[in-house]
């Protein structure tokens, strides 16, 4: 979309060529200014060799950054161990933005091409967001709610405890565990995650309790 | 790194490499895995240090190192025996630490053999076992368990360890290892001599490796080799030095340190033991220690019993540590995915991993998966781990049948880093909190959401019906509070259960307020001071570019905020700092007290001459001059007397699977190495056995910059699929002459597991060595695709075989053979007919 040029007063701050306001926002008399014809601008303002605000154009002026008015989230990236901080960016509750923590004492703001695209990561046209069951010898996936697939698993893992329970070995030492059950974890969970899994695995006799660390 | 020095975590931290004025980084490609963190050693070279790489392929590493030694996959223990022996050959060591700090100068029992006098093997061995008993590797006279063992502090007793240890390293000669490692003998040479001359009181040499040294059947010793030499060396604890694991996810460290493992409770306190352990008493007897940090197990075992069973576990019921499920030998995942195979394990929890492409020979375990009566995968999208049932590779060959898999399968959608609070622990033991800053859409839900409810339900069905055993889950304490309309319970509330409280609720400020009499809980006894004054220290963030280089006011570091641990060896004996430059932690004689640019990793008050009294216990019993407060005798373990099964110093075998012959010793491959024979897992014949030329070729796996081990958070993100879209295999331009492959077009990858195809990159990067005499050629392999995603390609890891480490119980990636040939492998029912006639070739049908 291309604005009318029109021509406005022209006033000394128009003839100065700066653009009043910070980051490209468009405030004030930001109209007028541009809407001076660019050599003019150039001749008469600061900006005589023409590589900066002379030579915008009424249409870059009045771009904003994706974060401009986002309120910033402090994160650490989700990939490897370095420990990148991140700056995430969110406006109406969505995220528009995840850049490098300058304040970082380990990243300086820095992150490579993965925690770079980790809001492609978060935004993922293969993600999903409904519960999917595939039942025994079943040949499609089905539709199943969150609640009844929780009560589902609950279910399973109560009856598969209670049939490969172990409560003494040959010897008769107290084992007092499920061998049936195993789980393997990522490493990208979170300590809190780690920490009530363990837990419960352990109150539930689980000890298959695994994770990529191994791997 | 457990075993040498105390801890199993990373000694330093990434920023203080820039003050290294020598870096060696090997089993690692650091600038392409860690990109960011590499920036630190990028400012250690611009202040003029040596970077070296060491590594089989020239990497981005190795073209920002000042030099490249190109070493054959799997060689590392030799490579880094011969550095040893340089070091003890020319008396280059940094005696006056050596002596004071490491049990170099402690005297071995008189019938202890090395592997030098038996053929490749320790004295203890027992060929029926298959295993060591560890009785010899004892340190001389210690029936008398507590006092300081003797030692010949001259270094010159024949017994002593120091002596000991050069006698085993005799035969690394900068000519034998160059042989072994297909390098040459002056690269020996200049690695060695660069780190001697950048050790001592003014200079310190740092250590960084990755997964290519723990992803071996000798994974756990080659870290030991690093360790002895950062140990003789004197680079541990003091500033540009240690040796720093670069871990690959997230909070892999966090995952260890609150363990999803099988072996350990949280703080690496070991699971209770079938045989061992009838009772609490036992438990602290046996697996605590009466001298050293581990002297107050009692604190840290009653302190997390009483987190998880609160008012439930008393003094008169044992802490209800009699609830706790007990071990009785290896239940690690390989194992597990046997006992699907076999049928003993029926349900399975597959929890943002994805074995069905990420885990060694991801075949079997996408036939594990099919085996099972019911899995739960939480993940962002449909990963191979959830689907294989209709297109793992396996159906399309028509060995698995969709119609006859009787898995039940759960996906669930899971929330992402950016919609929930928690804390990742980095590859420096640094908690990191990360805000949550959307809720996450339709039902995907953080796992502590899916654990925490999971648990809730779990616990109200055992109140209404009759479950053997149900006290430990009806006794659990399991009490967050509730977030917003979906019930997210409280991160923050769980982190400060993990840092405990005292018998006043308050949150404890350091793991040494912890108590053996139940008054005191605490979920990690590591992880104490976390939650110090009720402030969530893992949310610090004061600028970096307002702090010292150490920014202790950025984050949180286990143990109790330290950064570089073991750091009371930057100081001398006395207490004073080695020399000005390499100054760190220094004891204050008008204050009496240690103090420095870090918290100081012992008693901030004991004096560097405190001599402990007969009978000492627990920290009581180290002395001021011994800077290892976890280990026993407070030193730096040079040789391990305890702690690992496959022997107490490093010997240089082959890789399980090896196109050559061990040149030192007839034992061909470590002979503690844990091995699972079974159809589709069969082992590539080597050398030493018959039809071992089947597969002539090293293979090797690795990553790269643009994804993420197996793909589930990188080929669902178009800008990383369109950055590395297609799977490619690294090899020579000798070997695409040999074998016909044209640069870009298919080549047909196998071994006795697994037929796959990968696009050819002919490069230089990857040069054929000489080994003994023999030219090696090798096949590079990134392992990130599978069938699912924006961009697929087959798996890398099919081809691999389960055998593991026997300490860490880690599968071997980096050192496999293989084949390789022109075109694009065999489709649909040809793959099992092709598969046939290449085991028939290498003769192993009747392969038990």
């Amino acid at each position: 979309m291309v604005k009318t040029l029109c021509l406005g007063p022209l006033t000394d701050e128009a003839l100065r060529g700066g653009i009043p306001g910070t980051n490209g926002a468009r405030v004030g008399k930001t109209m007028s200014e541009h809407a001076l014809w660019p050599v003019l601008r150039q001749a008469g303002g600061k900006d005589p060799l023409a590589l900066g605000s002379a030579a915008q154009s009424l249409r870059t002026a009045d771009w904003k950054a994706r974060t401009d008015g986002a309120k910033v989230v402090k994160s650490i990236c989700p990939y490897c161990a370095v420990g990148c901080g991140q700056n995430v960016y969110v406006k109406d509750d969505t995220i528009v933005q995840i850049e490098g923590d300058p304040d970082s004492p380990i990243s300086r703001g820095r992150l490579c091409p993965k925690g770079s695209a980790s809001l492609s990561l978060i935004e993922s046209l293969l993600r999903e967001y409904r519960v999917k069951y595939r039942r025994p010898y079943g040949t499609h996936w089905e539709e199943l709610p969150l609640e009844r697939a929780m009560e589902m698993i609950a279910d399973r893992v109560l009856k598969t405890r209670r049939e490969t329970w172990e409560a003494k070995d040959d010897e008769g030492n107290t084992l007092n565990r499920c061998y049936g059950i195993a789980h393997l974890g990522g490493a990208t969970l979170d300590n809190e995650e780690n920490y009530l899994m363990k837990k419960l695995y352990t109150a539930l006799g689980v000890v298959q309790v695994e994770n990529q660390a191994r791997l | 790194m457990g075993t040498s020095f105390g801890r199993g975590g990373a000694t330093t931290f990434q920023q203080d490499l820039q003050n290294s004025d020598c870096i060696v980084i090997m089993g690692s490609n650091m600038a392409e895995n860690h990109p960011v963190g590499f920036q630190w050693v990028m400012e250690a070279r611009e202040r003029g240090a040596t970077v070296i790489h060491v590594d089989p392929r020239f990497t981005r590493t190795s073209a920002a190192a000042t030099k490249h030694v190109p070493i054959r996959a799997g060689s590392d223990i030799a490579f880094l025996g011969g550095i040893i022996h340089y070091i003890l050959k020319n008396d280059r060591a940094f005696k006056e630490y050596v002596v004071n700090y490491t049990n170099g100068p402690v005297l071995l029992r008189d019938d202890f053999k090395d592997s030098e006098e038996l053929d490749g093997f320790f004295s203890g061995w027992h060929a029926d076992k298959n295993g060591y008993t560890h009785e010899t590797w004892q340190y001389k006279d210690m029936d008398t368990h507590g006092e300081p063992p003797d030692t010949d502090k001259t270094l010159q007793d024949p017994r002593c360890v120091y002596q000991v240890l050069k006698r085993h390293y005799a035969r690394y000669t900068p000519e034998t290892v160059a042989r072994i490692c297909g390098t040459e003998p002056q690269h020996v040479i200049d690695v060695a001599e660069a780190l001697c001359a950048n050790s001592g009181r003014e200079r310190t040499s740092a250590f960084c490796y990755s997964v290519a040294w723990t992803q071996h059947t000798t994974g756990v010793q080659t870290i030991r080799g690093a360790a002895i030499i950062q140990l003789l060396l004197g680079n541990i604890g003091r500033p540009g030095g240690g040796i720093l694991a670069l871990r690959g996810h997230a909070s892999i460290q966090g995952s260890t340190d609150i363990p999803t493992l099988f072996n350990i409770l949280p703080g690496y306190i070991p699971m209770p033991h079938a045989h061992a352990h009838d009772d609490l008493k036992d438990f602290i007897e046996s697996e605590g220690a009466k001298t050293g940090s581990w002297g107050n197990m009692d604190k840290y075992i009653v302190s997390l019993l009483k987190a998880w069973f609160g008012e439930r576990a008393t003094e008169q019921n044992d802490f209800c540590f009699d609830l706790l499920p007990r071990i009785n030998g290896d239940h690690s995942s390989y194992r597990s995915i046997m006992g699907m195979l076999d049928g003993t394990v029926k349900g399975f929890f597959c929890i943002g991993e994805n074995p069905a492409v990420g885990s060694a020979n991801s075949g079997l375990h996408r036939r594990a998966l099919a085996n099972l009566e019911w899995l739960v995968v939480r993940d962002f999208s449909e990963i191979e781990s959830a689907s294989f049932w209709y297109d793992a590779p396996e159906i399309e060959s028509g060995e698995l049948h969709t119609e006859s898999i009787p898995t039940e399968v759960f996906w669930m959608p899971a929330a992402a880093h950016a919609e929930k609070d928690g804390s990742f622990t980095n590859t420096q033991r640094l908690l990191q909190w990360h805000h949550q800053a959307v809720e996450p859409k339709g039902e995907a839900h953080s796992d502590l959401w899916f654990y925490y409810h999971l648990g809730k339900r779990i616990k109200e069905k055992i109140a209404a019906q009759e479950e053997p055993f149900s006290d430990p889950i009806a006794f659990l304490t399991w009490n967050y509070p509730e977030k917003g309309e979906t019930a997210d319970p409280d991160a923050q509330a769980v982190l400060r259960e993990i840092n405990g409280w005292d018998a006043n609720g308050r949150a404890l400020s350091d793991y040494n307020g912890l108590k053996a009499d139940g008054s005191t809980a605490c979920g990690c006894w590591i992880y104490c001071g976390c939650f110090k004054d009720e402030v969530n220290q893992t949310a610090r963030r004061k600028p970096g570019s307002e702090q010292s280089w150490v920014a202790p006011e950025w984050a949180w570091a286990w143990p109790a905020n330290r950064r570089i641990i073991y750091n009371r060896a930057s100081a001398d004996p006395q207490g004073k700092p080695w020399s000005e430059r390499k100054k760190y932690v220094w004891w204050d004689e008008e204050k009496a007290e240690w103090t420095g640019h870090d918290v100081p990793d012992f008693n901030k008050t004991k004096r560097p001459d405190y001599t402990p009294e007969a009978g000492a216990k627990a920290e009581d019993a180290i002395a001021g001059w011994q800077p290892f407060v976890m280990q026993e005798d407070g030193l730096g373990w040079l040789f391990v007397p305890n702690g690992i099964v496959d022997g107490p110093l490093p010997v240089f075998y082959e890789p399980h699977e090896s196109p050559v012959k061990n040149a030192l010793y007839s034992q061909q491959a470590n002979p503690c190495r844990q091995q699972f024979p079974r159809t589709f897992n069969e082992s590539n014949p080597s050398p030493s056995d018959a039809h071992g030329d089947v597969f002539p070729f090293v293979l090797h796996t690795y990553r790269l910059t643009e994804h993420h081990t197996a793909g589930g958070m990188s080929r669902t993100v178009p800008h990383l699929s369109e950055l590395q879209p297609e799977f490619f295999c690294e090899v020579s331009p000798e070997l695409a002459q040999l074998r016909g492959l044209t640069h870009g077009d298919w080549a047909t990858i196998f071994t006795s597991r697994a037929v796959i195809e990968a696009r050819v990159m002919v490069t230089d990067r990857v040069k054929p060595m000489r080994v003994d005499g023999k030219t090696l050629h090798s096949v590079g392999l990134p392992y990130h695709w599978g069938s699912r995603g924006l961009v697929t390609g087959d798996s890398a890891n099919d081809l691999l075989n389960i055998t593991l480490d026997p300490n860490a119980h880690i599968q071997e990636t980096k050192g496999l053979t293989c084949d390789i040939i022109s075109g694009r492998r065999p489709r649909g029912k040809d793959v099992p007919d092709f598969m046939n006639a290449v085991r028939t070739r290498s003769h192993l049908e009747g392969q038990e």
